[in-house]
């Protein structure tokens, strides 16, 4: 007797009682139907997260100078001037795990077009890689400034939304002037809206500018608040071009006389910037390039072996880690309960089954008779079984699918399909039904063909 | 099969015995018994007599404690239980006393049922026509959509024959064939083994306790406590009937 025989045998069993078959398979469509609705919504929140944070920046890496102390007095992380953007420099060229890297000052200044004015929750000067960074690249409006602005200490800026709607409520804000601290800056472009981070801050109130423009223009110093002795000792002395009208020529380096090159070999007075924000090339390789970067800066700071860090290095992996986590138990949660449905809609199964070779006693002895042999009958009984079960695997994906698809319409959820949980659930049923239709098909077939014909 | 021998049966020396508990309980007690081929034979016998236990051995649904079965000159009387499935399969037809025809099944997928079981392949095609080409013989040409429940009992026990007939089978039992019909139904039925009988020339076994139905036999084999009390064949009693099924069935026609 052949498969295709064995199927419709097994059909034409399941066609004579229609609503008893449904209703048989009720809890396998349950069961399979929770499973993919739990699989889908858990998966969307997943990708939800994910989106999140990578809009944040993917893959991000902070660099932050180290810690600075003079006479036992601790200025806090970050008040050490260690990084300067040559190291940035370095950093993309030796550091193969690191995709792009942005050095970035920080301020926090006014900002005047026509008679409104606003003070934007970051100013940031970086070079246009931050937004590459960010995960930024697409404009709302206009372009990013280019690295020749960077290097001409240009006085452009490109905007956020929150910035823009605050200063240009019914104008173009590309190609208007805008003032920082007197000083006249062309809007190049606008940011496409972010929207606000992890902690709810504010991620489009932002003005971005090269960094030099920052560094030469606006502030002359770190922007950390911490060492104002330090910054007015060191770093406002080095960096002569702190006037609001400079020269035409900008020097992005000090100038170094012959004698102090002779007592200094190593340039000891440099230009220094606030932090550096690099991307990885991938999730996998956070914490290569995490090395790699800390390895060179060591090396460029020229610390032995014994010193300490003049830098530190973080990730937001154990924010993104604690985030998933959280929905990763949750769908496993979930999951469980729908897997001890199937479990239940599978003996369901047995439990029909059973009675059906009951009932059908007589026709078993029937088929005996004419010429079925056990094996017929086990096949019979079992694909019956087999089928039930793949049948209501089939209408339970489509259910669950139905389930997910409506949350997400009705309640805004985000879901995400799940081949995986598909194929899963197809050969979950399929298990189900042979494990369950195992027992009342072996039933079936051990019975006694002349016992079986007189059974009432 | 080179040779086809003339007896389609041949019983020789069956004994069958029962284990119930310690107890051992013989049921027949060494019956020999020759049936040739397109005899219809009536096996009579009174409950107990071990007549449904020979019945079960001829259709091969059961196997003898001892002695020696040959049908249609194949030694089944050792065969495992499979194997005895394939004779039924291609030897046997049955029909039953409550019919046994699949409930919420049309008429024509009814007598299809036992070709599903058939080694040889044959089309979907294939099978409809010959189910039909059965069905049309027990007279139900316009019938075979019906499930059972919307066919009279006589119709239900033509649709059993066709499905008995379906594989050509050279050996045909009715068991009490007639046990659950009127006695006009009872009459056609029995006239149509008859028929089957003479046109087909396909033996038949009826298993019955009733003398009408005796009556259509060409021969009538008694069993009492497991023995055979009458009816051992020889040619010279081809036809002879025993006094009072003669008379039963001249007054039934």
């Amino acid at each position: 007797m052949n498969f295709l025989r064995i199927l419709q045998t097994a059909l034409r069993a399941l066609r004579r009682n229609v609503m008893r078959s449904i209703l048989t398979t009720l809890g396998i469509i349950i069961g399979v139907a929770a499973v993919i609705a739990m699989m889908e919504i858990g998966n969307g929140s997943a990708a939800a997260i994910a989106k999140t944070i990578s809009s944040m920046g993917a893959n991000n890496v902070l660099v932050f100078p180290g810690m600075q102390q003079m006479g036992g007095v601790s200025f806090g992380s970050g008040s050490n001037i260690t990084l300067t953007p040559q190291d940035a420099d370095a950093i993309a060229r030796d550091c193969p795990s690191v995709l792009y890297i942005a050095p970035t000052v920080r301020s926090k200044v006014q900002i005047v077009y026509g008679g409104m004015n606003y003070l934007p929750d970051t100013v940031v000067g970086s070079t246009p890689a931050y937004l590459d960074v960010r995960g930024w690249q697409t404009m709302a409006a206009g372009d990013m400034f280019t690295d020749s602005d960077v290097r001409a200490a240009a006085k452009v800026c490109v905007i956020g939304q929150t910035v823009a709607k605050q200063l240009f409520p019914n104008e173009t804000p590309v190609g208007k002037e805008i003032r920082v601290k007197n000083i006249p800056f062309k809007v190049l472009g606008v940011l496409r809206s972010k929207g606000a981070n992890m902690m709810g801050s504010d991620q489009d109130d932002i003005l971005v500018v090269p960094w030099t423009t920052v560094k030469f223009r606006i502030s002359g110093t770190s922007s950390s608040v911490g060492n104002q002795s330090a910054a007015s000792s060191s770093s406002s002395a080095v960096n002569s071009l702190k006037n609001l009208y400079p020269q035409s020529t900008v020097s992005l380096y000090p100038s170094v006389s012959a004698l102090q090159q002779a007592d200094t070999p190593v340039s000891v007075r440099f230009i220094n910037v606030d932090s550096f924000l690099a991307a990885a090339r991938s999730t996998e390789e956070i914490k290569p390039a995490m090395k790699q970067i800390s390895q060179l800066l060591r090396e460029r700071h020229r610390l032995g072996p014994e010193e300490p860090d003049d830098f530190t290095i973080r990730d937001l992996t154990e924010f993104t880690n604690a985030l998933s986590d959280t929905t990763t138990k949750m769908t496993n949660l979930l999951l469980t309960v729908a897997a001890i449905s199937l479990v239940v809609g599978g003996v369901g199964i047995m439990n029909i089954m059973l009675v059906s070779v009951t009932e059908r006693t007589r026709e078993i002895g029937l088929r005996m008779a004419v010429g079925a042999r056990t094996g017929d009958i086990l096949w019979q009984f079992l694909v019956e079984a087999i089928v039930l079960c793949l049948l209501g695997g089939a209408t339970g994906i489509a259910l669950g699918r139905g389930t997910s698809m409506l949350v997400a319409y009705t309640l805004g959820w985000p879901t995400q399909i799940s081949v995986i949980a598909i194929v899963a659930a197809i050969v979950v049923s399929a298990s189900v039904g042979i494990i369950f239709g195992f027992y009342p098909a072996w039933k079936a077939s051990n019975l006694d063909p002349i016992d079986a014909l007189r059974y009432e | 099969m080179d040779v086809t021998p003339s007896n389609l049966i041949e019983l020789h020396d069956i004994h069958k015995t029962y284990h119930v508990g310690e107890l051992d309980v013989p049921v027949l007690k060494g019956i020999t018994l020759n049936v040739p081929r397109g005899q219809m034979v009536a096996l009579m016998g009174a409950s107990g007599s071990g007549k449904s236990t020979l019945m079960n051995i001829l259709g091969c649904l059961d196997h003898a404690t001892s002695g020696r079965y040959m049908l249609d000159g194949e030694d089944v009387s050792q065969l495992s239980v499979n194997q005895r499935a394939m004779v039924r399969n291609k030897k046997i037809g049955f029909v039953f006393q409550s019919f046994n025809l699949l409930a919420r099944t049309s008429a024509l997928e009814n007598v299809m049922m036992p070709l599903s079981y058939t080694a040889q392949h044959m089309s979907r095609a294939e099978q409809t026509e010959r189910a039909t080409e059965l069905l049309e013989r027990v007279g139900l040409a316009d019938r075979l959509d019906h499930a059972p429940s919307k066919l009279s009992g006589g119709q239900q026990q033509r649709v059993a024959i066709a499905r008995a007939l379906v594989n050509n089978p050279p050996l045909l039992f009715a068991d009490e064939p007639t046990g659950n019909l009127d006695s006009r139904t009872s009459e056609e039925v029995l006239q149509m083994f008859q028929k089957i009988n003479e046109e087909q020339k396909i033996t038949i076994i009826l298993v019955t306790h009733d003398p009408e139905v005796t009556a259509h036999a060409k021969r009538v084999i008694h069993i009492k406590d497991g023995i055979i009390e009458t009816g051992v064949y020889d040619s010279q009693h081809e036809g002879a009937m025993p006094p009072i099924a003669r008379r039963v069935g001249q007054g039934a026609t």
